[in-house]
């Protein structure tokens, strides 16, 4: 394809082409990914999340411009939701880096979630790897604003960086399942507010009660806004990466997303064989009458359905 | 759903009004598009940018500032240099319209002035997106 040259060439314009075919068609990702895969997987990913609000944007602006003084390429996809009623979205993230717009070692895309609840849209992988093969040596994801248990970022990241704030909350909510397991560096932003060290040390605490870890995550208070503790943290990536590949992690990480991967797309086409069977003349809505009469039970119909399909 | 209208509402210029473009934002988002809201004292050089990359199907500019004549048809020419012919062109603000032919002679394909509703805007861009 000869929108796939121009963007191993460097087009901005076919990149941003190719990321539009993947979201939009499925087909054509399929055709676009074969073709690219060759040039992937030598990007390094930096996932970054965080609760709304708490400086997610501000600091991929501080982390980019401190990188590109390295001399290196950088790819930004910033994820926002997709509003389940309308499917529309704002996407607002370019907002706090409006100057890295006309750099020419950058590549900013915002994505909508789509439906998508794991805090990424399902074709944000396949955009990392249009990036990746695209020639950019880091490629920042930042998620949409997340809760607590929206964690795809680590099917898709090498580090993640979880951004926290200080004042949200007490010690509980750091031993809480979830996000607060998935940080490989704790960012501390607005570090310049009342609370911060506290926030800090109720980390530290919990960290402290994690048993099994290879690698203790760290955490670096930064005050994004103001550009600092942005060189510690670029250390700390750094360092992280460092630690994934000596350790071989970096690979263990990668085969478990690829095996992910794969049983993912499985999973979505044996869902379409599931959808054509159960969509056929209202036979559904009939076995759900059946079910109600409690003339079947919800087991007996899923069997009928499995026979059905295996055949 | 799977195919939405993907639309980068930008403000180039120096004044610092965006309750304008963030209330087209707002009703573009309820039509159900991806508004790529890139906030205020845009130049034309990053609009584009912008637009290039975030492959969008529309971009539209409000502006409050008078600067419409220049700032327009600059967007309108940086496009073209990079070869992009297919992105929808819509302007909004206080716009004198006297001014409106001259920027539509010079390819904005829209200018909507103060009053006009916002099913006016979204109908305009749901029936007039070059790209399918």
């Amino acid at each position: 394809m000869e929108m796939i040259n121009k963007m191993l060439s460097g087009d901005k314009r076919a990149c941003a082409r190719l990321i539009t075919a993947v979201e939009n068609d499925p087909d054509e990702a399929e055709k676009i990914i074969k073709e690219i895969h060759q040039y992937t997987g030598n990007a390094h990913v930096i996932g970054i999340t965080g609760p709304p609000g708490a400086g997610k944007s501000t600091l991929t602006d501080k982390l980019v411009k401190s990188l590109l003084n390295d001399n290196k390429k950088v790819g930004i996809i910033a994820v926002d939701p997709t509003s389940p009623y309308t499917g529309g979205s704002i996407l607002g993230d370019r907002i706090r880096m409006q100057d890295l717009a006309l750099d020419p070692n950058v590549f900013i895309r915002s994505m909508g979630t789509r439906g998508y609840l794991g805090g990424l849209s399902k074709s944000t992988k396949n955009a990392v790897k249009i990036l990746d093969a695209a020639g950019y040596d880091y490629i920042i994801i930042e998620t949409v604003g997340v809760g607590q248990s929206e964690v795809d970022i680590v099917k898709t990241a090498d580090t993640i960086l979880m951004i926290m704030v200080p004042g949200l909350g007490d010690d509980i909510q750091s031993i809480k399942a979830g996000i607060m397991e998935i940080g490989d560096i704790f960012v501390i932003n607005k570090s310049d507010l009342f609370g911060a060290d506290r926030t800090a040390t109720e980390i530290s605490m919990m960290l402290d009660l994690n048993q099994n870890m290879d690698r203790r995550p760290s955490i670096v208070k930064v005050t994004a806004v103001k550009n600092e503790g942005i060189d510690k943290l670029i250390e700390e990536i750094k360092n992280h990466m460092d630690y994934l590949k000596e350790s071989g992690v970096f690979f263990e990480r990668r085969r478990k997303n690829l095996k992910i991967e794969v049983v993912e797309l499985i999973e979505s086409e044996l869902r379409k064989i599931v959808i054509s069977h159960t969509d056929s003349e209202n036979k559904l809505d009939n076995q759900v009458m059946n079910i109600i009469n409690k003339e079947k039970n919800i087991y007996d119909v899923r069997d009928e359905y499995l026979s059905a399909i295996k055949k | 759903m799977s195919k939405p209208i993907r639309v980068l509402i930008a403000k180039p210029g120096l004044d610092g009004h965006d309750r304008g473009a963030k209330l087209i934002a707002r009703a573009l988002r309820d039509a159900g598009m991806e508004v790529i809201y890139t906030g205020l004292r845009q130049t034309p050089e990053q609009i584009v940018a912008a637009a290039v990359q975030e492959d969008v199907d529309v971009i539209g500019m409000s502006i409050l500032s008078g600067a419409h004549n220049h700032l327009f048809p600059k967007v309108v020419e940086l496009l073209k240099e990079q070869g992009v012919d297919d992105v929808l062109i819509v302007g909004g603000g206080v716009i004198p319209d006297d001014d409106i032919p001259s920027l539509k002679a010079a390819g904005v394909d829209a200018i909507f002035t103060p009053g006009t509703t916002t099913t006016t805007t979204i109908d305009f861009i749901k029936n007039n997106v070059k790209r399918k």
